[in-house]
């Protein structure tokens, strides 16, 4: 178990491209934290230089009370999940599992206790014998889990380890691992693209964006108060709207009302708005023309314009409406503002 | 039920187009079959019988004779190359020819694939220039190497200068570049160091490749005539395949030639890359195909 600490890490590939800009963050002992980000933006990056599969360009990176800069990838204390499971071909399950113990010179009969101890808490005991070859996809990720739980390691790593997956098994995977993270209390720094899984299974999300960090909070404070457009509009499905408006003496106007009042100067601005806080009803003051009814069983998204902008609204499934003009208003206490130009919340 | 059952009675018309493609198989088969047949035929008659008669029909009764004398009588003065001798010069030149380019080749490409080299790009096109430069076109100076180390009439003189060549490196070179860059890193995690991770984990995932290998550089280093031709000069050294034409060699003096003893050793000599090929063929066809990774 063991507490991490990234002190302005850079990594500059030896093509001269900076893959990742000086990050700094910590991570508390136990804590599950997850890099969430759009494709390229330097998560795996940033993974692979914390396992050590790569080198840290600048900075210092400590494990527990480790500078392990120059450690060994075996030499971490770490265990590393990989996307496409990684997992030896020719050997058999137990082997897979045991080999990284093997190599620690730790005796046969310890290895056999552990295997069984990790099978056993990962329902693999009965595909022991199985090649990888031999598994379907979820049984090979818990191969794959049970390689690294086996290790006893401070800090598990994954990197996007439930996208080869269907959506079904991803799920219940999710649920899985972080049920046995929990139950290991094991540090752990989770790599993905998908927002579902950050949101669910994060204690802390950090959202990259183009090789920098730009919001790190609870899952809870990256939906409700983004820091940036880019996060607003990155977490969450459907995304957070974004509506262009204008403030003048601390209101900001949309479509000829005020829908909230803001401390900021006059000018342009973006007004966020998430679409289950828009309220749809005949005593409402905004104006509306739904274009699009989408049905999802539990609730519906309507579609529409609003000013010349998209505008998606959540509504329970008890609130019936079709595509025409209907009135709605917005929730002024969950309206996020953020600078026209920056982009940033104000 | 009654349907599929009438469909298989009706009797496919008969389409000439396929008799025509048997009859092309058919005529090939003989092709190939019937010089082999010719040369069974004369390992069962005495030589006399087949210099007066050539090729028969009969089959005769001197298989075992034959088989005796190609096996264990000596061709030569010295009586070393006995025809037992001779295969297992041909047994060892095969195997080490073989194995050492196998071993040699894999570790040039785990070198050149795995190892971050300042010029690795170009020892690998270096390497692979040697295919330009088969032992043929070099054989004066390779002779002459050989000589001077004292490698005449050695094993290693016959097997070592046959093995400096590209083609095992190149097989493996791409064989490995296809093994997944994760399973690498989970290896380096897994804490196995390079030699660890070499016979831990490439060399059992290049199982079909190595067996591939195998069979072609078995036969390849078999039916070698030209080089052992030039560095043994004892007769304890000869190969299968030259010492047959020494037993021919009869033929251009006044003796009956020895028919029977040479065809038996070619027989012989086709038998070990017949075995190989059959006993790796699926393995052969696996390596070139398929993509157990
Ligand atoms: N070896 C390399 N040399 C140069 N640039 C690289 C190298 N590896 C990655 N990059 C670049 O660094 C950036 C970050 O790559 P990285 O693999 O960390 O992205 P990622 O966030 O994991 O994306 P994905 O979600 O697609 O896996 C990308 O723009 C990529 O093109
Ligand atoms: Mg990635």
């Amino acid at each position: 178990m063991a507490q991490v600490s990234l002190q302005n890490i850079r990594k500059v590939y030896p093509n001269g491209y900076e893959a990742v800009v000086p990050t700094s963050f910590d991570i508390k002992d136990g804590e599950f934290v997850v890099l969430v980000g759009p494709s390229g933006c330097g998560k795996s990056t940033l993974l692979r230089m914390v396992a050590g599969l790569e080198d840290i360009s600048e900075g210092v990176l400590s494990i527990g009370d480790r500078n392990v800069n120059h450690v060994d990838p075996a030499d971490r204390d770490i265990a590393m999940v990989f996307q496409n499971y990684a997992l030896y071909p020719h050997m058999t399950v137990r082997k897979n599992i045991g080999y990284g113990l093997k190599n620690r010179k730790i005796a046969a009969s310890e290895i056999e206790a552990k295997v069984q101890v990790a099978a056993k808490m990962l329902n693999l005991t009965d595909f022991l014998e199985r090649k990888p070859s031999q598994l379907s996809g979820g049984q090979r990720q818990r191969v794959a889990m049970g390689r690294a739980v086996v290790r006893d390691p401070a800090l598990f790593l994954f990197d996007e380890p439930l996208s080869n997956l269907d959506a079904k098994l991803r799920h219940q995977m999710r649920i899985e691992i972080k049920a046995l993270q929990r139950r290991l209390g094991v540090t752990s720094i989770y790599v993905t693209h998908d927002q579902v899984e950050a949101m669910t299974m994060a204690d802390r999300i950090i959202v990259l964006n183009a090789g920098r960090i730009e919001q790190i909070g609870t899952p809870a404070e990256i939906y409700h108060r983004p820091a940036s457009t880019f996060v607003a509009s990155f977490m969450g499905a459907p995304p957070m709207n974004l509506l262009k408006a204008d403030c003048s003496e601390k209101r900001v106007i949309l479509k000829g009302n005020v829908a909230v009042t803001a401390n900021a100067a006059d000018g342009p601005i973006v007004l966020g708005i998430r679409p289950e806080d828009i309220e749809v009803g005949e005593a409402c003051d905004i104006p509306f023309t739904v274009d699009i009814v989408e049905e999802l069983g539990a609730h519906r998204l309507l579609h529409g314009q609003l000013d010349g902008q998209d505008l998606t609204i959540h509504v329970g499934k008890d609130v019936a409406v079709s595509a025409g003009p209907i009135r709605i208003s917005i929730n002024p206490d969950a309206v996020v503002l953020f600078d026209a130009e920056t982009g940033l919340a104000l | 039920m009654t349907d599929t059952t009438q469909l298989a009675i009706v009797k496919r018309p008969l389409r000439w187009g396929r008799v025509l493609d048997h009859l092309v198989l058919i005529l090939g088969a003989l092709f190939m079959l019937i010089p082999l047949l010719m040369v069974l035929q004369t390992t069962t008659t005495t030589d006399l019988e087949t210099i007066k008669n050539g090729p028969e029909l009969v089959i005769g009764d001197q298989f075992d004779d034959n088989f005796m004398s190609a096996m264990f009588q000596a061709s030569g003065f010295s009586g070393e190359n006995t025809g037992i001798q001779m295969l297992i010069n041909s047994l060892i030149l095969g195997i080490g020819f073989a194995l050492g380019k196998i071993a040699i080749g894999m570790m040039a490409a785990y070198a050149l694939v795995y190892f971050r080299l300042r010029f690795a790009t170009f020892a690998f096109w270096l390497i692979f220039t040697t295919l330009l430069l088969p032992l043929e076109v070099r054989i004066l100076p390779s002779y002459e190497i050989a000589q001077k180390l004292g490698l005449l009439n050695t094993y290693t003189g016959l097997i070592v200068p046959l093995i400096a060549s590209a083609t095992a490196t190149f097989f493996f070179r791409q064989f490995f570049r296809s093994v997944p860059e994760e399973l690498v890193e989970a290896a380096r995690i897994d804490g196995a160091g390079p030699v660890k991770f070499f016979i831990d984990i490439l060399v059992p995932l290049s199982q079909t490749m190595i067996a591939a290998m195998f069979i072609i550089m078995f036969v390849f280093g078999w039916n070698q005539y030209l080089w052992p031709t030039m560095v043994t000069t004892e007769e304890g050294m000869y190969t299968l395949v030259r010492g047959i034409k020494q037993l021919t060699q009869d033929l251009e003096g006044t003796n009956i030639p020895k028919y029977g003893r040479a065809n038996m050793l070619a027989l012989i000599a086709i038998l070990p890359p017949v075995l190989v090929v059959i006993f790796f063929q699926s393995w052969f066809v696996k390596g070139l195909t398929e993509s157990d990774k």
